[in-house]
């Protein structure tokens, strides 16, 4: 079990270092600069900055710092904001991200699963359509539409909760940003579950629950439900990845500090190192996600050992 | 069905392939087949609709920022005497006394100077009228009548903050999203088809090597390389869905090795082996017909991902740029002009909304006429 | 005899299930009962709804299906009941075995458990108390080590083991009547023998009534008092076991007791030329090949030499996992082996695919999947003539037409179904079909892997007849590769038996059959045999 979890990690390094080469030379190919202002500054100006952000130095040799200061966890200093280093503007955002993310990520899986279990149980009756096509409406509602509506009407003309902003926190103000970011989540896991559990309960091993006389809710519950709930959990992986670039619109739509609106801001100000920090600690979540959602597999099927 | 050796008959009954069996299935699916309607509806109206459209999709009309969409022509009643008045004022004149005559306004105005004939362009520059002409000039030439048409324009779906026409728009944006959707596909698919097909059939190996690459390329943060790539390259239409097809094609490929190597272990192909039948006769007789049907519903439910990704981006600000535009680009302006300007969201969601709903049913539906399971 | 009490009557019962094409009527009204300690069987080949009958009466119906009728337990119609209600009986009174032993235990969690469960749900024991009990259980169905077995998964089981906890299971709550719905046909012949005796001793210790639902005669004339015979949803004969079987009145119980292979197959002169010969063939697979990982290597054949003259036909027979198939494809040169295959003179081993091309119409290979081995996308036509476009490349498509027609007669299917597609057949009719793809190329050596495993007896033995017919018209040799030991006694002239990969004993058919030397061939034969000998002594 720790050999095969240090082994994954292991045989994440070479992972992320591509993510950091191919991201490194891709931003740095590219036309512009931090410093490209609508007003050019000063040529002196201009020499010291790139001295201090060390961009006077070729490519490869910058390359190597870079990797240098990674390895040390240092993701060095932002180029726009000047003040602050990538790990300060991390410590505030990214717990306001995953934050935000482990909510719309549980509120999808509990409410998702409900539904697609609900459906499951009364196939092809009308509860089982109106759930499928609210679902699916889910999936196709982009959720930059589903915002600004949500906004105007519980925002604006009700008044009930506030707008925009993370209110450092507040409950009422994380309410909007999960519930649109877990929307499109909840259909899919929906759909996920009542095609897995219609299955499960059409196998032979609940038709011997069934056969032996147990409560439906053991066998609803207890046998059918646990075999189908894998499929979901293989699921969990990409929809950490996708919470996360769904984050990138409800940030920017809510105005919420995370990082997924650093992020946007970064590229559009050619900030090299917030740009290279958000990519990089975007993909150590996923792997890392993607490795609990494997040992989380294993926990739940006998079959699957990691030895 | 019974076979029996006595009546030998000459001419061979038809039979009834799987595609025609999967066929009736489609079409017997209602929710399938109204959203093919649907599809092609929006199809149409995104392809011949700007041509048939009065209006140019970037023709600006000032008169005419942000008005609700309406059945009715603009102007309306109420709003042709002010903007009359408004426009005599522009052209440096005095009114004295309006009259409206079905279409024609006419007035009686005077200058301090002499009335410069060339003043009727004021008019015509005016969206709201045309065929202005002076007549019945005084002796002095100090006052006149003028006349002019009301010029009537209908706007269904509104116009946005700029006064451009809101149904040409969304018209136009239907032809670019649809556009990079079918590009984006075609290019995820054909990367995808190459790829897992080739991993697929040759196996071994080579098959586990290409296969790690796509584990590895799978954890890839691809929503912000692609987001990377538009910002330093520019917002260019064809590298757009260079990118997003790039981006796509990782499920295709698995969906299509997965799918070769079970299609390779059927005793059907094993039997064409024993049979002497070559490689190329194997993957064109056995492999390719049999792949077809998951390809093509993974195809279908791969535009409206394609679709959303798209307006995803231009969402950002990092779309097509103006005076182009896609339905994305057109609901990042409606959400922020939400407030006093509902129809500037409403409309390009309703199609976008639509064509995604539709193309999710057809899906399903191709995907259920193709299962083989209830077969 | 003394008439005992009724436990269970099933009264006009039928049951229609509701499919897009329309109502299918699985079950027209059938009446069937069972006495106390009694075992009943109910025969009949798929499609005859015996096993819906028995899913109808305990509520397990697909929910599209409809039923009607009476199904009386003690005085009560537990038809229709709500599931509360019918709960108390199912699973306490009346249990259920099944025919998939692979999948009819929850994957996810312990034997135990999964015993265990039933007997507090119905017997109001706690967990403690069941897990005791379902460790005797398992010790009264002879799993070796119990202790163990008890928290072991099923995917750690193999299938006659799974097997017996679910019979375990069905005793846990002392049944009246037990069901067993074709309990052993998934199993090899020795699991099975071992399986029916189990039920058997149980029965003859607990004294609960059985229903054993079943398509094998022979398993029928074993244990059975009485017989119900089922054909298309209907009950078309019932009585005593011995009269249905020295007397039977309905001409479809009569085909089904003819249905067993019959005859032997003439002996080809020595002069005969020899056509293959295989000299010490062995196959290894690389089980699991990771990435980069060390490799676990499995003998699938070992060391496996034999010798056809033309005509002759070669049965292979082993249990699953005994490199049967394998060695079958290592013949053919379809699978990388060592060792020597020469083919009428020519060495074959090593060649590449291109060098055998021209060899393989001469040497054929037919599938045991008569739905798998069909490329569902093309026409029976086109799946017949497919041969000839690799090895007779100059014929029009005309002429192809003609062929594959002839080739369809020869099968006995009428040619005007050439343009059908795979899917519009019945089982017996797709394996002419697959019979047919291999005629048309005229060859000399036919490979066929459990050609019949997968139909009905009585298509079975139309198969078999075929192939005799299809062997002497075009003197054809056979390596016959089958579980079924009736059938290939009557189509073999040598028979050889294989496990694990090895060649166990060969010889003349007739002298394996008579005089096994081998422990594992008595065993093999013993268990197949004695339901044919209980039909031959019967008829």
């Amino acid at each position: 079990m720790t050999r095969y979890v240090l082994g994954r990690l292991l045989a994440a390094i070479p992972t992320i270092f591509l993510i950091i080469t191919i991201s490194f030379f891709l931003i740095r190919i590219a036309p512009g600069g931090p410093f490209d202002l609508e007003r050019p500054l000063e040529a002196k100006v201009m020499e010291n900055l790139n001295k201090i952000y060390n961009l006077d130095k070729p490519l490869w040799e910058q390359y190597l710092l870079y990797l240098k200061s990674i390895v040390q966890l240092d993701f060095g200093p932002s180029f726009y904001f000047r003040d602050f280093s990538i790990n300060e503007l991390f410590a505030e955002s990214l717990p306001i991200s995953i934050q935000l993310g482990l909510s719309a990520l549980c509120l999808a899986l509990v409410v998702g699963g409900m539904l697609g279990v609900a459906a499951a149980l009364r196939q092809n009756k009308p509860a089982d359509y109106s759930i499928m096509a609210a679902a699916t409406l889910g999936v196709t509602i982009p959720n930059f539409v589903v915002a600004p509506i949500l906004t105007l009407l519980l925002g604006v003309w009700l008044g009930w909760l506030p707008v925009g902003g993370w209110g450092n926190g507040a409950f009422i103000n994380k309410i909007l940003p999960v519930i649109t970011l877990a929307l499109p989540q909840i259909a899919v896991v929906a759909r996920l579950t009542r095609g897995s559990m219609i299955e499960a309960l059409r196998s032979n091993h609940v038709r011997t629950a069934r056969a032996y006389g147990l409560t439906s809710y053991m066998v609803v519950i207890v046998h059918a439900l646990r075999g189908a709930i894998l499929p979901v959990v293989s699921y969990l992986g990409p929809a950490a990845a996708a919470l996360l670039t769904g984050s990138v619109v409800i940030e920017t739509i809510f105005g919420i500090p995370g990082i997924g609106r650093y992020f946007v801001q970064g590229a559009l100000n050619r900030d090299y190192t917030l740009v290279m920090g958000t990519v990089v600690v975007v993909a150590c979540f996923v792997i890392i996600f993607n490795l609990v959602v494997d040992l989380l597999y294993a926990l739940l099927d006998p079959r699957v050992r990691y030895d | 069905m019974s076979v029996t050796t006595q009546d030998i008959s000459v001419v061979p009954t038809r039979g009834r392939s799987l595609w025609d069996d999967a066929r009736d299935r489609l079409l017997a699916n209602k929710a399938a087949v109204g959203s093919m309607i649907v599809l092609a509806v929006i199809s149409v109206l995104s392809v011949i609709g700007p041509m048939l459209s009065p209006h140019e999709f970037d023709k600006v009309y000032r008169d005419y920022v942000k008005v609700p969409a309406s059945l009715t022509a603009y102007p309306l009643p109420e709003q042709v005497q002010p903007a009359f008045e408004s426009v005599v004022k522009r052209a440096r004149l005095t009114i004295e006394g309006y009259e409206r005559n079905g279409d024609v306004v006419s007035a009686r105005i005077s200058s301090k100077k002499e009335i410069d004939p060339r003043s009727t362009r004021y008019f015509d520059r005016s969206d709201l009228f045309k065929n202005a002409e002076l007549v019945d000039f005084a002796a002095d030439k100090k006052s006149a009548v003028i006349k002019a048409d009301i010029n009537y324009l209908h706007f269904y779906f509104g116009t946005d903050a700029n006064g451009r026409d809101m149904m040409t728009r969304t018209f136009i944006a239907g032809r670019v999203s649809l556009t990079i959707g079918l590009l984006a596909t075609a290019v995820a698919i054909s990367i995808g088809v190459l790829y897992g097909a080739t991993s697929g059939y040759l196996g071994g190996r080579v098959d586990q090597m290409m296969m790690r690459v796509v584990d590895i390329l799978y954890s890839l943060p691809f929503i912000f390389f692609v987001i990377m790539l538009v910002v330093f390259f520019g917002r260019n239409f064809v590298l757009m869905f260079i990118a997003v097809g790039a981006v796509e094609w990782l499920d295709m490929a698995r969906i299509v090795r997965g799918q070769t190597l079970s299609i390779k272990r059927q005793e059907y192909v094993q039997a064409a082996e024993a049979m002497g039948v070559s490689d190329g006769g194997i993957v064109r007789r056995h492999i390719i017909p049999n792949t077809l049907g998951p390809v093509v519903v993974y195809m279908t439910l791969l535009v409206p991902k394609v679709i959303l990704l798209e307006s995803f981006l231009s969402f950002l600000g990092l779309g097509v740029q103006e005076p182009m535009t896609s339905w994305g680009v057109l609901i990042s302006e409606g959400a922020r002009n939400l407030q006093g300007a509902g129809w500037m969201l409403i409309f390009p969601s309703i199609f976008l909304t639509s064509t995604l709903f539709a193309l999710n049913f057809i899906g399903d539906g191709l995907r259920d006429a193709l299962d083989p399971k209830d077969r | 005899m003394e008439t005992k009490k009724t436990v269970l009557d099933i009264q006009g019962l039928k049951v229609n299930f509701d499919t897009p094409t329309g109502v299918v009527e699985a079950v027209r009204g059938v009446d069937i009962h069972v006495k106390a300690g009694e075992t009943v069987a109910i025969v009949g080949e798929s499609g005859s709804g015996k096993s819906q009958t028995m899913m109808a009466a305990m509520g397990l119906l697909a929910s599209n299906g409809r039923t009607d009728g009476v199904v009386d337990y003690e005085g009560r119609n537990i038809l229709g009941l709500s599931i509360r209600e019918l709960n108390k009986v199912r699973g306490k009174k009346i249990t259920m075995i099944f025919q998939e032993p692979m999948t009819s235990l929850d994957p996810l969690y312990t034997i135990g458990r999964q015993l265990a469960e039933p007997m507090v749900v119905h017997g109001g024991l706690s967990w403690k108390a069941a897990m005791a009990k379902a460790l005797d259980l398992l010790k009264l169905v002879n799993i070796p080590e119990p202790e163990r077995k008890i928290n072991a998964y099923p995917y750690e089981m193999s299938g006659g083991q799974r097997q017996r906890v679910m019979i375990a299971m069905a005793l846990a709550n002392d049944p009246d009547v037990l069901i067993a719905d074709e309990p052993t046909t998934a199993l090899d012949v020795t699991t099975q023998a071992q399986i029916l005796d189990l039920l058997a001793d149980l029965q003859k210790r607990l004294g609960m009534a059985v229903i054993f639902i079943t398509h094998d005669l022979g398993i029928v004339r074993q244990i059975s008092d009485r017989v119900y015979v089922m054909k298309t949803g209907e009950v078309v004969e019932s009585g005593k076991t011995a009269e249905i079987f020295t007397n039977p009145q309905h001409p479809y119980t009569r085909m089904l007791l003819d249905a067993e292979p019959t005859g032997s197959k003439a002996p080809v002169p020595d002069s005969a030329k020899p056509l293959l010969e295989v000299q010490k063939v062995n196959v290894e697979f690389v089980l699991d090949p990771g990435f980069l990982k060390p490799a676990h290597i499995l003998r699938a054949v070992d060391d496996v030499s034999l010798f056809l003259r033309k005509g002759q036909t070669l049965g292979i027979v082993g249990e699953s996992g005994s490199g049967k198939s394998t060695l079958g494809r290592a013949v053919l040169n379809l699978l990388p082996a060592t060792g020597r295959v020469v083919y009428n003179g020519e060495l074959i081993t090593g060649k590449t695919r291109a060098q055998m091309q021209k060899l393989r119409r001469n040497m054929q290979l037919v599938f045991q999947d008569p739905f798998g081995s069909l490329s569902p996308r093309l026409t029976v036509g086109q799946i017949i003539s497919e041969g000839l476009l690799v090895h007779e490349p100059s014929l029009t498509a005309k002429d192809r037409d003609d062929r594959a027609c002839q080739a369809l007669e020869e099968v006995s299917l009428d040619p005007s179904v050439r343009n059908r597609y795979p899917h519009e057949f019945s089982g017996g009719q797709r394996q002419r079909i697959a019979i047919a793809r291999t005629m048309v190329l005229k060859p000399e050596l036919v490979v066929l892997d459990e050609p019949t495993s997968a139909l009905d007896r009585t298509i079975q033995k139309q198969i078999v007849e075929l192939l005799r017919e299809l062997q002497s018209a075009h003197g054809l040799t056979y390596l016959f590769i089958s579980h079924d030991l009736a059938v290939v006694r009557a189509i073999a002239d040598t028979v050889m038996v294989m496990k694990t990969g090895k060649v166990i004993e060969a010889g003349p058919t007739e002298d394996i059959f008579q005089n096994p030397q081998n422990a594992y061939t008595k065993k093999l034969i013993g268990a197949a045999m004695f339901t044919q000998n209980q039909l031959k002594a019967s008829a």
